[in-house]
């Protein structure tokens, strides 16, 4: 999807750049060698840009503007239609609104807006990343016991943070997409507080 | 009795292994190896990274003759510490303070992420562009 969009919108001066917040490239690699992309396809298995961004779940969504400025602020929005039955969202408005952007400098936010739909991280966040950190690292030191107190006191502190919770799932040889997964989606799936898309009846546009 | 024991000090993406003396819960580490690991340097003014430095409430808290206290320290400099004694090992972040201002920046953060060939891509590279920046995983 993201590679279309390059194609369609880069000679516009559009890129986009892919984190996949994946335990091992080898996860990430199915779904990058599908999308053969020439844009930055990138992995993340510390989490750097979850912490730099305070990412707490995927996908998240960032606008970027020509001088490195965020100018619209984490979305859970999706590329594609796959989801939709889940989750409710549908692409097509938010490849509209991305079009409207690249092309005519729509869409974004001023400062002050920006900053109110960030979601703050807290001391407990915080210290909840450190700890994600270190049962990462005790995990690949192979003390998986030692890992999974750390993995679990990570998620009790940050109990909103999917980035953690279900994205230690994999590493902790839980399935993902399994029971404990649907689980905690009972608990309601953290999605970050955007008000609504910028575009005007912006939805006919077909996209595959 | 505090012994001597080889410990691992993860500080975002960087861990290091080092000497610490630990007693109980405690984790002492020497100030030039702490430096070494971490930039931050014990002196008389504070705690300092290059010119930057910040004032201890309470030095002797902080360190001794066994070395600078690894809790005391995360404490003097309001970040996050996951410490583990048992694993020997533990992990230094960013306080919610300085994370919630830099987000306010608006300033994007400049990060340097490898590909699945391991080259290597940095976000500043692409100033000029519009940029998307999509985070996501296969869970």
């Amino acid at each position: 999807m993201w590679q279309a969009m390059y194609e369609e919108l880069g000679s516009q001066g559009f890129v986009p750049i892919t984190v996949a917040l994946d335990k091992d490239p080898e996860d990430a690699r199915p779904y990058i060698e599908r999308a053969s992309p020439t844009h930055p396809s990138l992995i993340d298995t510390q989490h750097v840009v979850a912490e730099l961004y305070h990412v707490t779940n995927v996908p998240t969504m960032i606008w970027i503007d020509e001088q490195g400025r965020i100018v619209r602020p984490h979305d859970s929005q999706f590329g594609t239609d796959t989801f939709t039955a889940f989750h409710g969202k549908h692409s097509a408005p938010y490849l509209d609104a991305l079009r409207a952007w690249v092309r005519e400098g729509k869409g974004v936010l001023d400062p002050a807006t920006v900053r109110s739909h960030q979601i703050q991280p807290t001391p407990e966040t915080q210290l909840a990343r450190v700890h994600r950190a270190l049962a990462w690292w005790l995990h690949q030191q192979g003390r998986a016991d030692a890992a999974e107190r750390h993995f679990l006191r990570a998620g009790e502190l940050a109990p909103k943070d999917w980035t953690i919770r279900r994205g230690s799932m994999p590493i902790r040889g839980i399935n993902p997409m399994g029971p404990e997964f649907f689980e905690l989606a009972k608990e309601g799936v953290p999605l970050y507080p955007m008000e609504a898309l910028p575009v005007e009846g912006g939805t006919s546009r077909k996209t595959s | 009795m505090a012994r001597s024991k080889l410990f691992t000090l993860i500080d975002g993406e960087r861990a290091t292994s080092l000497r610490a003396s630990i007693d109980g819960d405690a984790v002492r580490v020497a100030p030039d190896v702490l430096r070494d690991a971490t930039g931050w340097e014990l002196k008389p003014e504070g705690l300092c990274q290059g010119d930057l430095c910040v004032p201890v409430r309470d030095p002797a808290s902080l360190a001794d003759a066994e070395g600078v206290d690894l809790a005391a320290f995360a404490r003097a400099l309001d970040r996050p510490l996951a410490l583990d004694v048992a694993e020997r090992a533990a992990a230094l972040g960013t306080s919610a303070a300085e994370r919630s201002a830099r987000l306010a920046t608006l300033e994007a953060p400049d990060f340097s992420l490898p590909d699945l060939h391991g080259r290597m891509h940095t976000l500043s590279a692409h100033r000029g562009k519009k940029a998307l920046l999509i985070v996501y995983a296969s869970w």
